[in-house]
């Protein structure tokens, strides 16, 4: 069968009712939360893990996929109206997006950057439907080494390659793979680190981790900031249609920024931001009139929203085919396909492809919902951003402790979620970055499996891991992306990777 | 998001040394597990402890990376930190913590919500409880007798809902 007919097959599983309302639920809550700032789909993901053990995983999973896309549509909204990104992956949509806004002109803003979504949402999510196929044949001839070589790559640039500084990124990424090691070893089954406490034998929960560094670590750092001027909200003054002129300035960088997002999103690369910003900087180049950035230029709007959505969709690519995450919200999405008892990876196209073409089908009709969600209801969703900030956390704190207690009600995992809290607060407070834990916790033991699994092969002999090409160069490459940024920041160039620093999404 | 913070220049910074020796002491705790545990490498040569020694001599490293940018005095301190809503918050926690199994999911959550909104500077607890305790049972009726999450009750669930 072709890549179309298995699309066509995904569409009729998209198609049930039931799945139907699952992705409507998922983009609802998705926009809801990119629009707020404080949570982002990584947290939401992470909340809702526990509430749907009992549902059906292929409804649960597109529900996820709904809140991850919905997440990159709402956060424009706040970057744009707020001038507070929701997420990370918006902050550029703030630059211009802001002083659009400002200017009176925060309706066209707000319509560019999700039909912008839009476009790219669709063609990445289609890219993503007809590279999958030849990703997995690749993948199939991948063994322990290959896999221990991309997960090293994947490491180090979640970690390393961004960021202030490589040393708090590696720091962030090892306190992590330390979390990752308690529990019981999954290979010769003898307990680690958990110093017979009974709970501690299962392991750090990626659900509790999650929550705790972002929900409650997010909540202590910004009451700590104290009592802050009001923020404005831009009210979104006229017609929220573009005119003719501003759909001339806006298609071309729709599809150079889903041509920028899609790849960049497609390689063990990190996360959305660093698209998000290239796109930026080409639009300012290739501009007609680039003394208008700055000042609200519609293409500095439209590309990076654009860019940001096709990265979105391209983190799904090594995702499903190759079972890596390469951002905190693809991390908590991978916990979500493990509670159900899949792993993502080459072996999953061919055991359930009824589920994953259904998901990747149900992300093309997400991306309509997303549309209609965003550009007739905006006004809907900029009331959430009136919500007094002690009632916001007060009920962001009471959903996180929520999910944490219906998974598992023991005071040991609370004090966790007050640990890691903690942990997460002073985290922020010096500036080290957090999705380096989260993906460390997750993706070490498979690291640590590969790696010995490799080991076990070549019977302890350690340059079997670069005994091949494709994993010599791979690892490589994870070296070269440690390295450079180094040197680059030695020789006084770090602002330009600081400010790409992926933070939680 | 977090913000990037500017703060004066510090020399040599104290945090640093802190966070060097938190970093080194969970170094040591891996080192000493990785040692303790019977090495079981089989083919690999690489047992459960391999990763713990590693990992716990990489800690040991950043940590003494952390004592020479301390030592260096970096720029960019810590954002300024007000510690009593922290305290708010964290309190708030404890007791949910503390009172989960004796009063149920809904008055320990309603505390929590309560300090929180404190925290953020909402401190007329005759209106911020009642609302947390009620959102509480509402979430506590949702889920723990629709969606099937088990939820911890107390005498107030058990009033309202039945045993």
């Amino acid at each position: 069968m072709t890549t179309f007919d298995f699309l066509l097959q995904g569409l009729a599983v998209a198609m049930d009712p039931m799945i139907l309302f699952y992705a409507l639920i998922g983009v609802t809550l998705g926009t809801a939360v990119g629009v707020l700032p404080g949570i982002g789909p990584a947290l939401t993901v992470a909340l809702l893990l526990p509430v749907t053990y009992g549902l059906d995983p292929a409804g649960s999973l597109i529900m996820f996929a709904g809140i991850y896309y919905g997440g990159m549509y709402g956060g424009s909204t706040t970057s744009i109206l707020l001038n507070t990104p929701g997420e990370s992956a918006s902050i550029v949509t703030a630059l211009e997006g802001n002083k659009m806004a400002r200017a009176g002109r925060g309706g066209p803003a707000l319509a560019t950057a999700a039909i912008g979504s839009f476009v790219a949402g669709l063609l990445a999510t289609l890219a993503l439907a007809f590279l999958a196929p030849y990703v997995v044949k690749l993948a199939l001839i991948f063994g322990p080494r290959e896999y221990f070589a991309l997960m090293m790559l994947a490491f180090v640039t979640v970690s390393a390659a961004f960021g202030d500084s490589t040393l708090k990124g590696l720091t962030s990424l090892f306190v992590g793979l330390a979390l990752a090691l308690v529990g019981i070893d999954q290979l010769t089954g003898q307990a680690r680190l958990s110093f017979g406490v009974p709970e501690l034998l299962d392991g750090v929960e990626v659900t509790t981790l999650a929550v705790a560094l972002f929900a409650i670590g997010e909540a202590l750092f910004v009451a700590s900031q104290g009592h802050m001027a009001p923020e404005t909200v831009e009210a979104v003054k006229g017609s929220v249609w573009m005119t003719r002129a501003d759909w001339a300035r806006s298609w071309k960088p729709w599809l150079r920024g889903t041509a920028i997002g899609f790849p960049i999103g497609a390689m063990p690369a990190g996360g959305a931001e660093i698209g998000t910003l290239l796109s930026y900087a080409t639009e300012k180049r290739l501009a007609k009139n680039p003394e208008e950035f700055g000042h609200g230029a519609i293409e500095g709007v439209a590309g990076p929203e654009a860019a940001n959505n096709a990265s979105a969709a391209g983190t799904l690519v090594p995702l499903l085919t190759l079972g890596l995450p390469t951002s905190a919200t693809a991390a908590i999405l991978l916990a979500g396909f493990q509670q159900f008892g899949l792993q993502p990876g080459p072996m999953l196209f061919a055991t359930s492809p009824q589920l994953v073409w259904g998901l990747i089908a149900s992300l093309l009709i997400a991306n309509v919902m997303l549309l209609v969600l965003n550009l007739p209801m905006i006004r809907l969703w900029v009331k959430l951003l009136t919500i007094p900030k002690p009632w916001l956390y007060a009920g962001i704190l009471l959903f996180a402790t929520l999910g944490t207690i219906g998974m598992n009600p023991s005071p040991v995992e609370l004090a966790m979620l007050l640990i890691f809290g903690s942990m997460g607060f002073a985290m922020r407070v010096y500036g080290f970055p957090i999705a380096p834990v989260v993906v460390g916790l997750i993706l070490g033991p498979m690291a640590e499996q590969q790696l010995r699994r490799a080991l076990s092969i070549s019977q302890g002999d350690w340059f079997t891991l670069i005994s091949t090409p494709v994993a010599a160069g791979i690892l490589f490459a994870a070296a070269l992306a440690l390295i450079v940024p180094m040197i680059m920041r030695l020789r006084g160039k770090g602002a330009v990777l600081a400010q790409i620093a992926g933070d939680e999404d | 998001m977090i913000p990037v913070y500017q703060g004066k220049e510090r020399r040599p910074n104290g945090a640093a040394f802190i966070i060097a020796g938190l970093l080194a002491a969970l170094g040591a705790l891996l080192l000493w597990q990785g040692f303790a545990l019977p090495d079981k490498g089989g083919y690999a040569g690489l047992g459960s402890g391999g990763l713990p020694k590693f990992i716990g001599a990489g800690l040991l490293i950043l940590s003494l990376c952390h004592i020479y940018t301390g030592l260096k005095g970096q720029r960019g301190g810590p954002a300024p930190v007000q510690v009593v809503p922290v305290l708010w918050i964290t309190a708030g926690l404890l007791l949910q913590l503390l009172l989960l199994r004796p009063m149920g999911f809904a008055v320990a959550s309603g505390l929590l919500f309560a300090f929180t909104a404190a925290g953020f500077g909402k401190r007329r607890f005759h209106m911020t409880l009642p609302i947390g305790v009620a959102l509480a049972l509402a979430i506590y009726g949702v889920f723990d007798q629709i969606l099937k999450l088990k939820l911890p009750a107390g005498l107030l669930e058990t009033l309202i809902f039945g045993g």
